[in-house]
C-alpha cells in the first residue's frame, strides 16, 4: 500500500517551520530540565523526531513481554492503557473496547500459570491490512499498525482476520474522547502502540510505564531495528517467541517465558 | 458571507456569548492564517494535515485540529467549556448557522484535554446531564434576532 497521503486539494500548504522548530526546541529544553527531586535531573536520552519530519522505516517499534515478570493478579497495563487512551467503559463489558487484555494460561501438567498481556502484535505482514477493502487498516512505515478512522467503513473484516482478536468495534456514540486519541462509532480500533507518545519522543508506552511503576518490569518498548536498543540486545541474548509464529506474520510484540 | 452575518451578532450564541480564542499562534499572527482565509478554507488545511498526521506521523501544530481546539475553545466566565453540541462552541456556532453538518467531533475531542479530564471526574460527571450529540445538533437551537 502506498503511504503517500491522499491529496484532494491543490493547496500550497507551507507550514511555518520556524514556529515549529521553536516549539520543538522549547519542548526539549523543558524535558532536559525536568526535576525529579532537588538536585536530581532526568536527562532524556531518547531523541524526539522533529514534528515536521515523517516517520521512517529506519525504526521498527516493538515490545518485549517477559512473562516471568508478569503477575497473575496485576492489570496495571490494562488500566494504564484505558486511562491513556480515554477508553471509558459504557457499562456493557461485552462490547466495551479492549486494546489490551490479560491472559493467564495454566499448564495442566505442571500447574504453572503463565500470565501475559495480549494486544495488537503489530505484525510486519498484518492480515488486518491484507483484508481491509478501503486501505484504512495500514502499517505505518515504522511498524505501527493503525486504523485510519477517516476511511474505515466499519465492515470489521480486519477483526475477523486478526489471529489475536486484537481489535474492537465501537457500536455506539462516544463522548469525551481525548484529543490525542480520536475514536468513535462505526470504526474499528486497536492498540496504537501509544503512537502519540512515540511521535513525541517518549520512547515508551503507557502500559510499559505502568508495569515498571508496579515494579514488575515485564514490558519493554523499543526499536527492533536499532541493535543498540535495550529491546534488541535482550532479544538477541535471550530470544523472543512470536505467538502463532507459524503464521509467518513477524510480529513486533515478542514474548519470553512461554 | 454567512460568517459576516454571524459576526454581526444576528444569532443567539453569537460572538458575544463565545469566549474569545487565546489568539497566541505566534508573535505576529493571532491565527495560523489570515482570518479571511481561515473562514473559507480551514477545512482544506485540516483535511490535508490529517492525512499527513495519520499516515506519515507528521505532528506539526500549525494546522492540527488539537491546536485549533486548544486555542479557540476557552472557558466562559463560569469556567465552563462549551461542547460541540452547544451553540456557544466556536465551531458549532458557525456550522449551525450555515447548516453545515460535519462529523469531526463524533471522534475528535471538541474541548481541550483539561476540560475533558475534568468532565470525567465522578462528581462532575454525576452533576451534568450531557446532551446527546446529535439530539441537540439541530437548527432549532438557533433563534434569529434581526
Ligand atoms: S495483531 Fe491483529 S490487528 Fe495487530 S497487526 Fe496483527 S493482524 Fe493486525
Ligand atoms: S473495519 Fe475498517 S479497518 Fe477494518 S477492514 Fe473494515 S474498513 Fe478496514
Amino acid at each position: 500500500m502506498s503511504t503517500e497521503p491522499v491529496m484532494r486539494y491543490t493547496l500550497d500548504i507551507t507550514e511555518d517551520i520556524s514556529v515549529e522548530r521553536r516549539n520543538f526546541t522549547q519542548g526539549i529544553a523543558a524535558l532536559a530540565g525536568l526535576t525529579l527531586a532537588p538536585g536530581v535531573f532526568l536527562y532524556c536520552a531518547a531523541e524526539a523526531k522533529p514534528d515536521d519530519q515523517a516517520v521512517s522505516s529506519q525504526q521498527r517499534w516493538g515490545m518485549l513481554v517477559n512473562t516471568n515478570n508478569c503477575q497473575e493478579d496485576c492489570d496495571a497495563c490494562v488500566s494504564a492503557c484505558n486511562e491513556e487512551n480515554g477508553l471509558w467503559s459504557l457499562g456493557r463489558p461485552a462490547t466495551d473496547a479492549q486494546w489490551i487484555r490479560k491472559l493467564n494460561v495454566k499448564d495442566r501438567q505442571t500447574g504453572h500459570v503463565t500470565s501475559m498481556p495480549m494486544m495488537c502484535q503489530h505484525c510486519e505482514h498484518p492480515p488486518c491490512v491484507d483484508v481491509c477493502p478501503t486501505g484504512a487498516s495500514f502499517r505505518r512505515v515504522d511498524g505501527i499498525v493503525l486504523v485510519n478512522k477517516h476511511t474505515c467503513i466499519g465492515c470489521r473484516y480486519c477483526m475477523m482476520a486478526c489471529p489475536y482478536k486484537a481489535r474492537s468495534f465501537i457500536h455506539e456514540p462516544l463522548q469525551d474522547q481525548l484529543p490525542h486519541s480520536p475514536r468513535g462509532k462505526g470504526c474499528v480500533e486497536s492498540c496504537t502502540l501509544c503512537v502519540h507518545k512515540v511521535d513525541r519522543g517518549d520512547n515508551n508506552t503507557a502500559c510499559a510505564e505502568a508495569c515498571a511503576k508496579e515494579g514488575h518490569q515485564a514490558l519493554l518498548f523499543g526499536d527492533l531495528n536499532d541493535p543498540e536498543s535495550e529491546i534488541s540486545k535482550r532479544l538477541e541474548q535471550f530470544g523472543g517467541t512470536q505467538i502463532r509464529a507459524d503464521l509467518g506474520l513477524n510480529t513486533g510484540v515478542r514474548y519470553q517465558g512461554i | 458571507m454567512a460568517c459576516s452575518v454571524l459576526l454581526s451578532g444576528a444569532v443567539s450564541g453569537g460572538p458575544e456569548d463565545i469566549p474569545p480564542p487565546k489568539g497566541v499562534y505566534s508573535e505576529d499572527t493571532l491565527c495560523v492564517e489570515p482570518v479571511e482565509v481561515m473562514r473559507r478554507q480551514h477545512f482544506d488545511y485540516i483535511l490535508d494535515h490529517r492525512d499527513r498526521t495519520v499516515v506519515e506521523g507528521i505532528r506539526t501544530k500549525q494546522y492540527s485540529l488539537i491546536g485549533c481546539i486548544d486555542c479557540h475553545i476557552t472557558p466562559n466566565a463560569q469556567g465552563e467549556y462549551a461542547r460541540y453540541s452547544q451553540d456557544t462552541h466556536f465551531c458549532a456556532s458557525c456550522h449551525l448557522f450555515t447548516a453545515v453538518n460535519i462529523d469531526c467531533f463524533q471522534c475528535h475531542a471538541d474541548r481541550p484535554e483539561e476540560a475533558i479530564r475534568k468532565a470525567q471526574e465522578p462528581d462532575v460527571k454525576a452533576q451534568q446531564s450531557v446532551p446527546e450529540l446529535h439530539e441537540t445538533l439541530q437548527f432549532s437551537t438557533i433563534t434569529f434576532d434581526r
